[in-house]
């Protein structure tokens, strides 16, 4: 299966790519074989390309438009209905208010990143040991996360044994209420996650000179001052990524809702209900259209982001 | 330095302190959710009927019975050798077809090459998970639906970050080395095999580090693609505790330190490099 030997797909021909005019001219079948060389190569990734990534978005794009539900070999062109649809039926949109929580959660994320980044950044006693704490976690099996934080908010769990120790006296179910547990999840979230922005920050701070400290140091400047004036304009490129990261992370949540709750008492995200139209539902011209327009969001707010904060660094020609 | 005013002084002491303060409780918040399903893992059924405290420790601290029970019964075996065969292809194919293409688009010039790499350019803004309905068509149509297949595919034919990775070293690698070969008589794939994929060696290892924890943990895709139960990889087979086992708290706590186990043994041996690995990942 792995496609190392490339004779399915032969690329046309590229003419033989246009090439100053060497002195003798090589024989045909050796021009002919190298302009196809690089297609060779690229015939794989570009086949995995076009089958798993533009094929599907053509398709969500024609399905959108239709009543498809996935299996019949019937379907009706319906024009935008099912995009009124989702724009007009309250319970299909207030999914979005869910990615609030987990927009708010980011927030929150970031900002500990920040300051354990730059706490770390500095001599500390048993810094590596902060620094492989604060970042296993990101490594960890979603599913392991949803089931250690199950057990941590359940009746009785964790956090109730936690908070009974410093005498208060919980009996209120964490997961129960809408609010409670949107929050509860999102803070799972941030537990989750906060080791990527935390290592993406320590790796741009400690990537600044270490003179610029030594000179500030040497004219005063505080810690405060040098957090201002050296380490913030150094991670800027990388605090813009984690924004857009967080942007469309929020947008497209699934594992620990889904692990944690299955999407119960309001836990519902975008990427839940749009698997659950589609595959258990079977309204998948219904969850195409729903899917288009979370994609639009996810372009929309990348594009704005990348006219705010021109990005020199991809540069790929 | 010069000498600094005792309330500086001072000042600097508790603000040192407050800052190890936080560390120390950023730790606990990390550790204490996990030590507690280390702890719950080794409880026995009676412990737990009991009502065992979550933060107590167990009756006998070598108790692995749990640990028999979720292996045996929770088919964790069958897990760890899909997940192992998935992630022998998956990552097998990515390093492969990235290494292939960033060669491709960095050593020749050829008509459409500009269209080529906007296309794998813009095919990183296009999130995986909205496209799973009409992904799952195709994938579908190929028929590899319900078999290790479809995640294989997938992991191999969607990951552009790696093709990312793959580029920048390529780039760095100098094209004498390719010219002196091709006066030798090396033909392009003599050179990509002998030369160019050799001197890979870090990018490779970033990649099937960053790969290889991405396949390991994830859940959409195997739940999607692979419903039957003798299919299941270690995410979907530890979800699928969730039923019979819902109250026994025991059993699913030792899954669950089951499936973490191996990640931790990976990290502490491998810290620097998944950090690096990471951030390349990220950063592209």
């Amino acid at each position: 299966m792995p496609a190392t030997h490339t004779t399915e797909k032969v690329a046309r021909p590229p003419s033989a790519a246009p090439r100053p005019p060497v002195p003798r001219p090589a024989p045909r079948s050796v021009r002919l074989w190298r302009g196809l060389t690089p297609w060779l190569f690229l015939a794989a990734p570009l086949a995995l390309l076009v089958a798993f990534t533009y094929a599907p978005v053509m398709n969500m794009l024609a399905y959108s438009f239709t009543d498809w539900d996935g299996v019949s070999p019937e379907l009706h062109y319906i024009g935008a209905d099912n995009y009124v649809e989702i724009l007009t039926r309250p319970e299909l949109f207030q999914v979005f208010f869910v990615s609030g929580y987990y927009l708010a959660a980011s927030a929150v994320q970031i900002a500990l990143a920040l300051y354990f980044a730059t706490v770390l950044s500095f001599n500390v006693r048993f810094r590596n040991f902060y620094k492989g704490v604060l970042f296993f976690p990101y490594l960890i099996n979603g599913v392991a996360i949803g089931f250690v934080f199950l057990y941590f908010f359940q009746d009785g769990g964790t956090l109730d044994s936690v908070l009974a120790l410093v005498g208060y006296e919980s009996d209120r179910a964490w997961l129960g209420t809408s609010t409670s547990a949107n929050i509860s999840l999102a803070s799972v979230s941030v537990w989750r996650y906060l080791g990527l922005n935390f290592v993406l920050f320590l790796g741009a701070i400690q990537s600044i000179p270490g003179e610029l400290y030594e000179a500030a140091e040497l004219d005063g400047a505080s810690r405060r001052h040098q957090f201002r004036y050296i380490i913030a304009p150094g991670i800027k490129p990388v605090l813009s990524l984690s924004v857009i990261l967080s942007i469309s992370g929020s947008l497209s949540v699934f594992e620990i809702p889904y692990i944690m709750t299955g999407g119960a008492t309001g836990t519902e995200t975008f990427v839940i209900q749009t698997t659950d139209l589609a595959f258990r539902f079977n309204k998948t011209g219904l969850a195409s259209a729903a899917a288009v327009v979370l994609l639009l969001i996810i372009l929309a707010v990348t594009w704005v982001q990348r006219r705010l904060v021109p990005d020199d660094k991809v540069d790929l020609t | 330095m010069t000498l600094a005013h005792p309330t500086t002084v001072v000042r600097r002491r508790i603000a040192r302190t407050l800052t190890q303060l936080s560390l120390v409780v950023a730790s606990l918040v990390v550790l204490l959710p996990l030590a507690v399903v280390f702890l719950t893992s080794l409880k026995s059924e009676q412990e737990m009927a009991q009502g065992s405290r979550a933060l107590g420790l167990p009756d006998d601290l070598l108790d692995f019975r749990n640990y028999a029970t979720a292996f045996r019964d929770g088919e964790m075996l069958a897990a760890f050798g899909n997940t192992a065969f998935i992630l022998l292809f998956a990552v097998t194919g990515t390093v492969v077809i990235g290494s292939m293409a960033a060669y491709a688009i960095d050593r020749f010039t050829f008509r459409f090459r500009k269209l080529v790499v906007a296309l794998f350019l813009v095919a990183t803004l296009v999130p995986g998970v909205t496209t799973q309905v009409a992904t799952f068509q195709i994938v579908d149509s190929f028929g590899m639906f319900d078999s290790l297949w479809a995640p294989i595919a997938l992991y191999m034919g969607t990951d552009i970050v790696s093709i990312y990775i793959f580029l920048q070293f390529v780039r760095s690698i100098p094209i004498s080395l390719d010219e002196a070969a091709r006066l030798d008589g090396a033909n392009a794939f003599t050179i990509y095999r002998k030369i160019v994929f050799p001197l890979l060696r870090p990018a490779i290892a970033t990649v099937v580090i960053v790969k290889g924890i991405t396949v390991y943990n994830d859940f959409y895709i195997p739940f999607l693609y692979m419903p039957s139960e003798d299919l299941g990889v270690i995410s979907t087979s530890l979800f699928r505790f969730k039923g019979p086992y819902a109250a026994h708290w025991e059993t699913i706590s030792a899954g669950t330190v089951l499936v973490i186990l191996p990640t931790l043994i990976v990290f502490l041996a491998l810290q620097r490099f998944i950090y690096n690995g990471f951030m390349r990942g990220a950063t592209k």
